[in-house]
């Protein structure tokens, strides 16, 4: 009898998911972007692509390891060749460091602009171009209506869009498919060397449209996302909110 | 088919000018005068100063001993280059290639233009009898070289059209001067005796080049069609132009929209029968008022595809001004460039830089935000982290070398190192704590240093030594010290690690 509920439940929750558009993965299509555990937060368990994901950074050592995860991302949605558009306030971006993540500098255009208004629009445009692969674009603050402008350029396109969101002062609810917060944690030297280990985040899942939010310790390690120690448990407890 | 050149002369271009300006002038001789080696000396001269005997060189002191009621007037310098552009510029209503020749003349290329008129005989009679009537003592000469229709427009006594063909016999009679030479090389030929071209063209060549130089021959054998003249043309004409008057000035947005459509379909038509595509098109908006605005785009690929020229001119609708209505518009596209069709349906399906969508799109933030805003990067091979990327010229850029990614280098780097103040246990240890911005962070992890030497063939100063240092937090930062260490070391923060 119990089998036979839960089995209900989630072939219920299946049917919900396609009616909301969210179509059953094709075989060979989970884990692609290299995450692990966390894919399977995502309805499906597979990472959305062809939506806009928001990153929140809260300060400038977050939007830097903000930035890495971002790349890590970009760096398996570009691998077929792809090109990449950042658009942002800040122009910080070093793109000699973007290779350390897989992404080649010279794929990536960079556009500098100065206001939130002027880098929502350009983000508008590109996301509605099939030619990229993905975009991403540095906002401080980002309102209901804009997300959703966003949200309904790359419904067209497929093109999946990235919201790094710099010091905002508070964050208002989006139409973004996932909200996400990356922190830098002390990484752990390998095979007990002194100095930096490689670069080591918490991944927090504050929001996942259809999905599980979460928490993980993530590392980026010869090329590759590493799962570093098991999920926070009481962080994912507290974000469900 | 053959070239046929016309010369233009103005014998009294400045005098003539001053008189049409100062009517009272035109009965008394006149002369205009600049100081020349410390004393006044006389430029241009008016018809009835020239009856009485003076002429251009003069000391403005004798020529007052010749003549009593003799008015003495100042140049203004550049005033001849001024003038005969704008003669030039009306003279381009007979024949699209128009040359100043300073100091006094113009030239035009007229192949194919004078049967418009009735013949080379009534073309020139025209030309000469409007700028006659316009206040300009004028004489033309029509040759079939440049530099044999100066000749005789200036030297020629008998008739002022040369058959073609005919312009070495027409140069035998004339004196060496009509081959437009220096002054040196004049009086030297005047010294030898050499009064007329003939002699000259007698002569063997390579004695000739001997004693009076190469100028001399390429003026000779310009004059003689051997070599060929290029003439600078006042106006360049832009191959791909259309033009659409309005029947009533238009003012609206809408009105605009459609007037831009309608030359962007005849122009990329013409464009796409050649095989080309623009890279830069220009719109001329001729208002009734007098004023011309002008909207401009550029592409980053050449393209033919009126609706992506159009969204780009749909961009800067809003820049265009009509004010009390607009009459002609004119659409030139001044860069055209080949297109390539095959790459493009090889690359359609590829997304990458040479995506059309991507260069369509490229352009159009480039019309919204500028051209500067959008960036591109590839290396260059420099240690020096500010000089280790270039800015990319085109899409088509490739990098020149490889990234490196043997060095850790943070993912954003600060615009400018910023100071930080810092305690190390040791000389040339990492720090153990450094204050940023009013806040203490305690390293827990240091990797370095990595020395960077400054260029010194580029700016002076001292080296950094750079380490990555890692916080109680886990935040990760790119620090560096300048110089050796010494009594009171320098440190700066430069970026940050992901």
């Amino acid at each position: 009898m119990q089998a036979t509920k839960t089995d209900i439940i989630s072939k219920l929750r299946k049917d919900i998911l396609q009616w909301e558009g969210y179509k059953p993965p094709a075989p060979g299509t989970q884990g692609l972007m290299g995450l692990g555990e966390v894919e399977a937060a995502f309805p499906n368990g597979v990472f959305p692509v062809g939506t806009v994901h928001e990153m929140v950074c809260g300060n400038t050592g977050q939007a830097a390891a903000c930035g890495g995860f971002v790349t890590g991302l970009l760096s398996v949605l570009m691998q077929h060749g792809g090109a990449c558009l950042w658009a942002g306030l800040s122009g910080n971006l070093f793109p000699p460091a973007l290779k350390a993540f897989g992404v080649e500098p010279e794929k990536v255009i960079f556009v500098h602009l100065a206001q939130d208004k002027d880098v929502l629009w350009v983000m508008e445009e590109a996301l509605k171009c099939e030619g990229l692969s993905a975009v991403v674009g540095e906002v401080r603050e980002i309102d209901f209506k804009q997300s959703r402008r966003l949200q309904l350029a790359v419904e067209q396109s497929r093109v999946t869009g990235f919201v790094l969101r710099n010091q905002s002062r508070k964050l208002s609810s989006t139409a973004c498919a996932a909200r996400w917060q990356i922190k830098p944690l002390p990484s752990e030297p390998h095979d007990g060397l002194p100095g930096l280990g490689y670069p080591r985040w918490q991944v927090d899942l504050l929001k996942v449209r259809n999905g599980q939010p979460g928490s993980w310790v993530m590392e980026w390690a010869d090329g590759r996302f590493v799962a570093a120690e098991k999920p926070v448990l009481e962080q994912q407890v507290l974000m469900m909110g | 088919m053959e070239k046929r050149y016309m010369a233009i002369w103005f014998r009294h271009l400045l005098t003539d000018w001053l008189a049409l300006r100062r009517p009272e002038l035109k009965e008394q001789p006149f002369v205009i005068a600049a100081p020349e080696r410390n004393r006044m000396t006389i430029t241009a001269t008016s018809p009835l100063a020239e009856a009485e005997g003076i002429h251009t060189g003069m000391a403005v002191a004798d020529a007052k001993a010749c003549s009593a009621g003799l008015q003495v007037i100042d140049e203004v310098a550049g005033k001849a280059a001024k003038l005969l552009r704008q003669l030039g510029l009306y003279c381009i209503r007979y024949s699209p290639i128009v040359a100043v020749d300073l100091p006094d003349g113009l030239l035009l290329d007229i192949s194919g233009c004078a049967h418009l008129w009735g013949g080379e005989r009534e073309y020139l009679k025209e030309i000469v009898n409007k700028l006659r009537a316009s206040g300009y003592d004028a004489r033309a000469a029509i040759a079939d070289t440049a530099g044999a229709a100066w000749a005789v427009s200036r030297f020629g006594k008998t008739t002022p059209i040369i058959p073609p063909g005919k312009h070495a016999d027409a140069l035998l009679a004339l004196p060496p001067a009509a081959l437009q030479l220096d002054s040196a090389n004049l009086q030297k030929l005047q010294k030898l005796g050499f009064h007329q071209c003939r002699m000259l063209m007698e002569m063997p060549r390579p004695v000739l080049r001997r004693r009076f130089g190469e100028a001399f021959m390429l003026k000779m054998e310009q004059a003689l069609g051997i070599q060929l003249e290029v003439i600078m043309p006042l106006l360049v004409p832009v191959p791909y132009q259309e033009r659409l008057p309005c029947l009533e000035p238009v003012k609206t947005a809408k009105a605009i929209e459609i007037a831009i459509e309608n030359l962007l379909q005849i122009l990329c038509g013409r464009l796409k029968a050649d095989g080309k595509g623009v890279r830069k098109a220009v719109l001329k908006c001729y208002r009734i008022d007098g004023k011309m605005v002008k909207a401009a785009i550029s592409t980053n690929r050449a393209s033919y595809s009126v609706s992506h020229l159009q969204k780009l001119f749909g961009l800067q609708i809003d820049k265009i001004e009509p004010a009390l209505g607009i009459e002609l518009f004119i659409m030139e596209v001044p860069r055209a460039e080949e297109v390539d069709q095959v790459q493009e349906s090889l690359w359609a399906a590829n997304p990458g830089l040479q995506d059309t969508s991507l260069a369509e799109l490229l352009d159009r933030l480039a019309g919204k935000v500028g051209p500067a805003a959008i960036k591109r990067y590839l290396p260059v091979e420099h240690h020096w982290p500010e000089r280790s990327i270039k800015l990319a010229e085109s899409l088509t850029d490739k990098p020149a070398t490889a990234w490196r990614t043997d060095r850790p280098r943070p993912l954003r780097l600060l615009p400018r190192p910023e100071p930080v103040e810092v305690m190390a246990v040791l000389p040339d240890y990492p720090p153990k704590v450094f204050t940023y911005k009013g806040k203490r962070h305690v390293v827990d992890k240091a990797d370095g240093p990595e020395r960077i030497e400054r260029e010194w063939w580029r700016d002076e100063g001292e080296h950094r030594d750079y380490y990555a240092v890692e916080d109680t937090l886990g935040q990760r930062y790119w620090l560096f010290r300048l110089g050796h260490y010494d009594a009171a070391p320098r440190w700066f923060i430069h970026g940050y690690f992901a």
